[in-house]
């Protein structure tokens, strides 16, 4: 496992995957994808049907699965009313570029080489100029608190997961979470 | 008809609004939470807030050490956008009036 490194010559933020790190990847975006355009991100409107009908704008109400809950948080927690306004301007362009992200880090992942089903023992190298480091790393970000919402990660609960034997599924999903994480400190130390 | 006055234009005084919002303007509060980590956080707030690398690990050791920090001041509207940036980056962050609380 190695992690993202800046390449001199050319000043980008360069990584070396396996294909099956690279596999999971594109997986770990494609559910994120889903998880984005799952809940309908449309106005809830209460009341009159023919104001529901005309009311295209964005939702009002917090998204009911918590990942979303967490991904778009309730900006005035003191004020229901403007918190509704926020998020009807503001969910569905923020839903829009989490899912772009995920998509690009797919497509980057294929334009290097990962294939539909990628052979044991096949690298994809990916080169990432500025634009698209800051691009995965907010991606990384959301995978991650996607994952740590669903296995209720804490603070300071290492040890915890740690303690789990390898082949508990939580325990292996953490590892995958971790892993995220370590590829997002070498990017952040990368652009920094 | 519609004329063009050549007459100097007047400039409207200030209402009393805009003095009471410029006296109690609006905060980005960025909220701790057990995922993001330190080095992003103060990437971040150096990224978009344009804070120098000292600023901003000081206002990331705030998130961490007392659960939240006011990481920007202004207008309402520039709050939300703030706000809104944070989402895009994956940080809890929330708007209040500055002397809320």
């Amino acid at each position: 496992m190695s992690g993202f490194r800046h390449h001199r010559r050319s000043g980008a933020s360069v990584a070396t995957f396996t294909a099956f790190e690279a596999d999971l990847l594109r997986s770990l975006a494609g559910q994120l994808i889903e998880l984005l355009r799952n809940e309908s991100a449309t106005a809830a409107v209460q009341g009159d049907p023919l104001e529901r009908l005309l009311d295209f704008s964005g939702p009002t109400t917090e998204p009911e699965d918590p990942v979303l809950a967490r991904l778009f948080p309730t900006a005035y927690p003191d004020d229901q009313e403007a918190a509704e306004d926020f998020r009807r301007f503001t969910e569905s362009g923020l839903r829009d570029g989490k899912a772009g992200a995920a998509a690009a880090i797919i497509d980057a992942l294929e334009e290097a080489g990962l294939t539909s089903e990628p052979e044991d023992g096949t690298f994809i190298d990916v080169e990432l100029d500025e634009e698209a480091a800051m691009t995965w790393m907010r991606s990384f970000t959301d995978m991650r608190l996607a994952i740590a919402t669903r296995l209720e990660v804490e603070e300071g609960d290492e040890d915890y997961w740690h303690s789990l034997p390898d082949d508990d599924p939580r325990a292996q999903v953490h590892d995958i979470y971790d892993w995220l994480g370590y590829l997002q400190e070498t990017l952040v130390h990368v652009l920094d | 008809m519609v004329g063009v006055s050549t007459s100097p234009v007047q400039l409207d005084e200030p209402e009393v609004d805009d003095v009471a919002q410029l006296a109690s303007p609006w905060v980005t509060i960025v909220w701790n939470d057990p995922v993001n980590l330190m080095s992003y956080v103060t990437f971040v707030f150096q990224k978009y807030f344009g804070y120098g690398k000292k600023k901003a690990e000081k206002l990331m050791l705030e998130v961490h050490e007392d659960g939240r920090s006011v990481v920007s001041t202004g207008t309402r509207e520039a709050m939300e956008r703030d706000v809104q940036a944070m989402h895009e980056y994956g940080l809890w962050a929330t708007m209040q009036k500055a002397d809320q609380r």
